[in-house]
């Protein structure tokens, strides 16, 4: 790590961004274990958060390995708090659509599927830009979650379909949740400071060039989904640069609580 | 660095009597690991599977094994880590277990007795993986290409293991494990795990 502290700094942030976003996506759908709307479902949900939280893992271990004094994976993941998290503010949102203040709602599937359709679309171009890395440990897990990746978009976009294109209902719920999810895809591409950084000298992706093709995508499947592209304004979210909605401290008090209950704990 | 040390070579090159001795030790390695499976699939070994990668080293320095993850959350690994370890253990060599990552690891790497042992255990082999390569890398280039209504494409010619039918149905991408996809044969109406192409 020859350069300067800033742009290390920058690297750092940059990893902890990609592995916060991996963790929280993965444990908020690992609600749907055991809650799925149909068993191929369930199973499906929980094998995608497999692939994500086994990303997760080999990011944070490589954010370790940068950082160093003492930095683990498991510091990284269970003893920060939400306002040090660098996730995208849409994979926080519980699995319904928006509620005034604390109130919650059932789990809407449709929700699950959108922001995975969002989501996984996106990571699909950035871990394919990423094999291309400087940073090569960063390349090599790139190379691996693009194959999760693949199957990831695959299923959601197959479910986006069949909802929109499927009953009223279906279609009525699949486009509320679009309507309430598209407004927080404009944090993708406002980059921040690290992302920035990284995108200059090699070690990350340009964000704001994947922004053309992640439209296309998403415009191909919703007409096949026969659902309307909502127009994306209002509020620009902020989670990666580590202000969030209330919901984070909620997922991560449940994701940690047992860690910190038991920090010598080995497992 | 002597020769001796020169790990890369010491399975391939013999650099006199301690070459050799190091050359029947390596071998030794992997007869043994030879023994060790996935332990979700306990009929094919981990070098048929393409996990154990490398075994390198001699014996005054230690020998690393090199294991490659398959999935990337895949639970199966950290079995495989400690298998690995108590074989060498029980070999009486001083080793250490190296996960690597690139090459990431693809289906692609599994042997043909692999697919044969697959097939044999009920589990049908993964068709090649360079259409989704293809498909993937065609995805930012032409982003027109990336559409999703070939549902049906991915599932051709998936050869029921049971009565060989290619009468075949996908009831899920996701199975009993990361690896693998749920299928139907239409023909003798058994359900079949697939091995995902990765």
């Amino acid at each position: 790590m020859a350069g300067s502290s800033h742009a290390d700094a920058a690297h750092i942030d940059y990893i902890l961004h990609l592995a916060d976003n991996a963790v929280v996506l993965g444990q908020r759908n690992g609600e749907w274990c055991g809650h799925g709307p149909v068993l191929e479902e369930d199973i499906a949900m929980t094998n995608m958060s497999l692939d994500l939280i086994g990303q997760a893992r080999m990011l944070y271990q490589h954010a370790a390995s940068l950082l160093g004094d003492g930095a683990t994976e498991d510091s990284l993941s269970y003893f920060r708090d939400a306002h040090v998290f660098r996730n995208y503010t849409l994979l926080e949102l519980p699995h319904h659509g928006a509620l005034v203040g604390y109130a919650i709602d059932n789990r809407d599937y449709a929700v699950t599927i959108v922001r995975n359709f969002l989501y996984s679309s996106l990571m699909l171009l950035v871990w394919n830009r990423l094999q291309n890395s400087s940073d090569t440990q960063l390349a090599a897990i790139a190379a691996k979650s693009l194959k999760e990746v693949r199957y990831h978009v695959r299923h959601a976009g197959d479910w986006l379909v069949r909802f929109g294109d499927g009953t009223t209902e279906s279609h009525d719920k699949a486009q509320a949740a679009l309507d309430h999810l598209m407004p927080y895809t404009q944090e993708f591409w406002r980059a921040s400071d690290f992302e920035s950084c990284v995108a200059a000298n090699g070690v990350g992706a340009d964000i704001t060039s994947l922004r053309y093709t992640w439209e296309i995508q998403l415009q191909n499947t919703l007409s096949e989904a026969t659902l309307q592209m909502p127009t994306a304004g209002g509020f620009i979210t902020t989670g990666k640069q580590q202000v969030h909605s209330e919901h984070l401290t909620f997922l991560l008090e449940e994701m940690q609580s047992l860690a910190r209950r038991h920090p010598e704990g080995v497992w | 660095m002597n020769a001796a040390s020169t790990t890369s070579l010491g399975s391939k090159v013999s650099t006199g009597a301690e070459g050799s001795h190091t050359d029947e030790s390596l071998s030794e390695i992997w007869r043994a690991l030879e023994t060790l499976t996935d332990p979700e699939i306990p009929v094919v070994s981990l070098r048929e599977m393409g996990i154990l990668r490398d075994v390198r080293g001699d014996a005054l320095h230690g020998f690393e094994v090199v294991i490659t993850p398959t999935y990337s959350g895949c639970p199966a690994m950290e079995q495989i880590h400690d298998d690995v370890l108590a074989t060498m253990q029980q070999v009486g060599l001083k080793a250490s277990v190296v996960t690597q990552l690139a090459p990431a690891w693809t289906t692609d790497w599994m042997t043909a007795e692999a697919h044969e042992k697959l097939r044999a255990y009920g589990i049908a082999p993964p068709l090649a993986c360079a259409t989704s390569a293809a498909y993937a890398n065609a995805s930012e280039s032409k982003a027109h290409v990336l559409t999703f209504a070939k549902r049906t494409a991915a599932n051709q010619n998936i050869a029921c293991p049971q009565c060989t039918s290619d009468n075949t149905t996908e009831i899920s991408h996701f199975g009993s494990t990361a690896c693998k996809a749920l299928y139907k044969c239409l023909a003798c109406l058994e359900t079949f795990d697939y091995f995902k192409p990765y």
